[in-house]
């Protein structure tokens, strides 16, 4: 089990978290102008690296707090150091 | 009589009989649990604690009219090693995050407190104050047994230097999503969602039964 810690709560076990995927994914800025390929792109895909990712979590069963890390998709190490930001 | 008069009569009678606490159907489970001696441990549970919901900052105007209107100041967060302000048998606050806390009252007081009156004194800031008695019960747990049985599935580190007396996280205790607020070296309060009482007392008293046998591995 991964120890996350929470710019807010401390380390705390990887169960009380919510995962949230890829962190900066920024909502288009006019979605009526998207066709159904770049909306479909929007929601679904992501990147995939064998390294740094930067991701977000929720601490859902804690504080609820959303916030960004960086990880290490490989070594599963967390690379923000105090648990990343808001 | 006429019906209004019923209906006056239905009014003024004192709420307080009609009430059923989450737990209330186990408290002789809870009597038969409890476990005597050197690795004694008790459950019961502390019934209509008056609980507000404060969403403030501490910092800013409406945090400190929260902490004004109801009289303890609001805890600065486990990060300054603060989580409960208070008195644990009276009015207290438990950090929930930056700005969410739970003001707690569990004695046989709560139902003097103005809890409308509370509400409204963050009327025209940002912020707000919820009564949310009715959202989670308290379990307490005490012994020399209390932690162990916690610890059967606390996703928490209760040991003294990580979570003394006076500490309290929101965690998983099993399955479940509870407070957990430890009072004092050996009691530990146990805040889960009132649907998930029954769940959480039976789980409790699992935990217990092997207390109340000999120690077979020392
Ligand atoms: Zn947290």
């Amino acid at each position: 089990m991964l120890l996350i810690t929470c710019p807010h709560c401390g380390p705390r076990d990887e169960v009380e978290f919510h995962y949230g995927g890829q962190a900066h994914v920024a909502y288009p800025e006019d979605p009526q102008a998207l066709d159904d390929a770049a909306w479909a792109h929007f929601l679904f895909y992501r990147d995939n690296p064998a390294g740094a990712f930067a991701e977000r979590w929720q601490h859902s069963a804690g504080c609820r707090k959303w916030f960004d890390v960086v990880r290490d998709t490989v070594t599963y190490e967390f690379l923000t150091p105090e648990g990343g930001s808001r | 009589m006429t019906a209004d008069q019923t209906t006056a009569d239905q009014a003024s009678a004192p709420p307080a009989d009609l009430r059923r606490s989450p737990a209330a159907h186990l408290t002789e489970q809870m009597r038969a649990g409890d476990v005597d001696g050197p690795r004694g441990v008790r459950l019961r549970e502390i019934p209509f604690a008056v609980q507000l919901g404060i969403r403030a900052e501490p910092g800013a105007p409406s945090g400190r009219a929260a902490a004004e209107a109801w009289g303890v100041g609001l805890p600065a967060g486990p990060r300054a090693g603060e989580t409960v302000t208070g008195d644990p048998e009276g009015r207290h606050v438990i950090w929930i995050s930056p700005d969410e806390f739970l003001a707690v009252e569990p004695s046989g007081l709560a139902g003097l407190i103005d809890v409308r009156g509370i509400e409204g004194a963050l009327d025209g800031m940002p912020g707000q104050i919820v009564d949310l008695s009715g959202n989670r019960t308290i379990l307490e747990l005490t012994g020399p047994s209390a932690r162990s049985v916690l610890e059967k599935g606390c996703h928490v580190d209760l040991h003294p230097r990580a979570f003394p007396a006076g500490a309290a996280a929101s965690t998983l205790l099993g399955p479940v999503q509870a407070i957990v607020h430890r009072t004092r070296e050996d009691v530990f309060r146990i805040l889960p969602r009132a649907s998930f009482a029954d769940y959480t007392v039976r789980w409790l008293l699992d935990g217990m039964a092997e207390f109340a046998g000999e120690e077979l591995i020392r």
